[in-house]
């Protein structure tokens, strides 16, 4: 399977040899913080950690929908998933998520009663086939996604698809990397800005960051080389001494994103407070369908749940913020592991415990740098 | 959360939708997100829907930067 | 009295409706000596000498009409393989139906001719069967159970426990092309160059063996793909399967499927494709031999074999940077995801 210029191997051992060199000059050693599931996978998958040099760590944050969706958001789910004459859409993403009692994939086995998509607009049009069934989309994932919920609702609306809803539990970034730059046990040195976030957003969303706090960002696709050009980037910031917002994916991203995406956002959705699995509720960071689309409010179909359960002894708010490593965890590895996760960074498959947990069984192989 | 993917826009279907295709593989998505779209341009598809277009200089100009990189390592 | 357009309950019920079925459909289809006087046990003629090999299978495919193939044809070719790679000749196969109250006529008529296509392209007769039909809404439109017999000629041994450090992974064929026809087909993606790779390789494994190459076993990487055969071979034999990401045959379009819906190619079936362990030394005439079938053009030499243990994972993807990632076995199916 052969790369394109973006994967090319020699350009990445070039840019991993910049970045060797220029972390020759760094005061101390740095950790730079992803943000996004999407960034984890691809950072996996060609094994970049282990290519960088000592002084530079990147750890994961909070960053995969998947991982920070709160367990009563799934439990909501599954409950609506037993309601009579009623289909449940989502992405594949949410399937295997351990809700209090079980997941959407055990109650697919009980009801038959959950679909997975692609694409939201694919569950408008099971809804348009079956007008007689209430089609609930799990709305999860941050700006990228977002969008697109709002835009099948606006494809609902004005093709009168009355039984199209949406449970939302959609979130946005700037508001927790707020939280984690101003968090004094967090120490960061860069972050690497999740690219389509950013198209949708803009890089000028994360100025605050170097202005407030003192915190370079780079924003980033999702290609090794993007990801290297990032670290790179950071590295050359700490050493300079000049946090900044550095774009280096200009040939999608802008300064001011995609302002008609968000404006059909923000024709459906208004901002809420919003709990973050692992981190708890971080004010303004959630998305919740405006008051006048209440018929199209999943929540207002008021199905009941308990308490959600929470992971007693999980520590995933700790590894989220980059405080901990994932073994400093008791459950990890003997209560909690990709085959039974407990907590939100063990469930999906990128989380940064599963990610530690499969690449902890390469300790003795090749392929350090 | 951000798995979206460079497909070429075909065809325009109606007001909204587009056909897009990379490598042979074709989609009919929403061009709702990216209403600008024309006939050729190079769209970022996320979960059935274009949320941005390809800037062809930009990308030019990125890979240019990095077959330099490239082409000054030793080959292994 | 006209005939029906749809399969009804009372062609399972072995009266006349089931009659006409054998007669007008399934046996014209599959005609052979064995199979024609519709005894209870087709009585068979003995067996070539060697060792006798059986397998069965389940098949059931959503849509059960996919580029490249249906339900029927896929039905006949699992079980050829299931034998080919296993080192047998296949000969006999009983191919059972439970159908759903309701299914058109025309869709059944398609599972028997690929049925009957895959027999012929094969050399195998389908010599035993039954039509069980539930009522609509109890079945997924079609299921096929098949059973398969062959012979493994004297002298042929092939095992996991064979494979030693030092031997190569090959495979006949790009990766991942019948998951990526049957994900795409579900997921509106469509494309003239996707489709499955279902096809029986009894005629490539043939080409292998008779190769002189120490071929030490066969599997066919069919659900969850390469790299779930792999980690079933290596927990078998005790030994790591070390891939080469760059060595790996993907298809442009295959490529475009998986990145769009969140797929690893490595993860997804095949159903016309042999991998193979063969002696290191032997590893380039192994590839003439398939690259000289017609199935095996693209075949390709995607690792090599090292000793296991040492708390590494069983298997290992050696990527393009150099590094190294372990290929887990996958908590459940491969969906499509956005992130």
């Amino acid at each position: 399977m052969r790369a394109d210029g973006y994967g090319d191997p020699a350009a990445v051992r070039g840019l991993v040899r910049q970045i060797r060199r220029a972390a020759e000059r760094l005061p101390r050693a740095v950790t730079f913080m992803e943000v996004c599931g999407t960034h984890t996978h691809a950072i996996s998958a060609a094994g970049l950690r282990r290519l960088l040099p000592e002084q530079v760590r990147l750890i994961s944050g909070p960053g995969c929908p998947v991982c920070v969706t709160p367990v009563g958001y799934v439990d909501t789910a599954e409950a609506l998933a037993r309601r009579p004459g009623t289909l449940v859409c989502t992405f594949g993403d949410l399937m295997r998520v351990p809700s209090s009692s079980g997941s959407l994939e055990q109650v697919q086995a009980e009801r038959g009663s959950v679909r997975v998509v692609y694409s939201p607009r694919d569950a408008v049009a099971l809804a348009r086939l079956s007008p007689d069934l209430t089609v609930v989309f799990l709305g999860v994932g941050f700006e990228t996604t977002v969008p697109t919920v709002a835009a099948a609702l606006a494809e609902a609306e004005a093709s009168g698809v009355k039984n199209f809803l949406v449970l939302s539990g959609h979130k946005v970034m700037p508001p927790p990397l707020r939280a984690l730059a101003a968090d004094p046990q967090v120490r960061l040195d860069g972050l690497l800005c999740p690219g389509h976030v950013s198209v949708i957003i803009g890089a000028r969303a994360y100025s605050f960051l170097p202005e407030e706090f003192g915190l370079g960002c780079a924003v980033v696709g999702f290609t090794p080389t993007d990801v290297l050009r990032g670290v790179l980037e950071l590295v050359e910031q700490v050493v300079a001494g000049r946090p900044a917002v550095a774009n280096l994916y200009g040939r999608v991203v802008s300064a001011e994103g995609n302002r008609t995406a968000w404006a059909v956002v923000e024709r459906f959705f208004e901002p809420a407070d919003a709990v973050w699995r692992g981190l708890g509720p971080i004010p303004g960071s959630g998305l919740e369908l405006r008051p006048r689309w209440e018929g199209r409010d999943a929540r207002a179909l008021g199905v009941s749940v308990g308490p959600p359960v929470e992971p007693r002894g999980c520590r995933c708010g700790d590894v989220l913020k980059g405080v901990i490593d994932p073994p400093a965890c008791p459950l990890f590895a003997t209560a909690c592991d990709p085959s039974q996760p407990v907590g939100a960074c063990m469930v999906s498959s990128e989380g940064t415990c599963a990610a530690w947990y499969r690449h902890e069984r390469l300790a003795a192989g090749a392929g350090r740098a | 959360m951000c798995l979206a993917v460079p497909m070429r826009l075909i065809e325009r279907r109606d007001e909204f939708s587009g056909l897009v295709e990379a490598e042979g593989v074709q989609r009919e998505v929403s061009l709702m997100l990216h209403p600008e779209a024309q006939v050729g341009d190079w769209l970022l598809i996320h979960a059935g829907y274009a949320i941005g277009g390809i800037d062809e200089e930009e990308a030019r100009i990125a890979l240019e930067l990095l077959r330099q990189v490239a082409d000054a390592e030793v080959p292994q | 009295m006209r005939k029906p357009g749809r399969i009804l309950l009372g062609h399972g019920g072995g009266g006349r409706l089931t009659q006409e079925l054998i007669a007008q459909l399934f046996l014209p289809a599959f005609d052979n000596p064995a199979l024609a006087p519709l005894t209870d046990s087709a009585l068979l003629p003995e067996l070539p000498p060697g060792r006798p090999a059986f397998t069965t299978d389940a098949f059931v495919v959503d849509p059960p009409v996919f580029p490249g193939g249906d339900l029927g044809y896929l039905a006949v070719c699992g079980t050829v393989n299931d034998l080919a790679v296993a080192g047998a000749r296949p000969l006999w196969l009983s191919l059972a139906l439970i159908l759903e109250e309701g299914l058109e006529m025309e869709l059944l008529q398609r599972f028997v001719e690929g049925a009957r296509r895959a027999a012929g392209e094969a050399g195998v007769a389908i010599v035993a069967g039954d039509t069980k039909v539930v009522p609509r809404g109890k079945g997924d439109l079609a299921y096929a159970v098949t059973a398969g017999v062959g012979v493994v000629p004297l002298g042929r041994e092939l095992g996991d426990a064979l494979i030693q450090p030092g031997d190569a992974v090959l495979i006949s064929g790009s990766l991942g092309e019948h998951g990526a026809a049957i994900m795409a087909a579900r997921h509106g993606l469509a494309g003239p160059a996707l489709s499955s790779d279902v096809a029986p390789v009894s005629g490539l494994v043939e080409a292998l063996l008779g190769s002189g190459a120490a071929v030490r076993t066969m599997h066919d990487p069919t659900r969850g793909g390469v790299a779930t055969t792999c980690n079933e071979v290596a927990r078998r034999c005790g030994l790591r399967m070390v891939l080469e990401e760059e060595a790996l045959p993907v298809t442009g379009g295959v490529g475009s499927v998986c990145r769009v819906l969140g797929l690893d190619p490595l993860y997804v079936a095949c159903e016309g494709r042999v991998l193979a362990w063969v002696a290191g030394e032997d590893a380039d005439r192994a590839l003439a031999a398939l690259r000289g079938h017609p199935l095996g053009a693209g075949a390709a030499r995607i690792g090599r074999v090292e000793e296991g243990g040492g708390g590494m994972a069983p298997v290992v993807l050696h990527t393009r940077y150099g590094t190294r990632r372990p290929l887990d076995l996958l908590a459940g199916v491969e969906l499509p995801r956005i992130c």
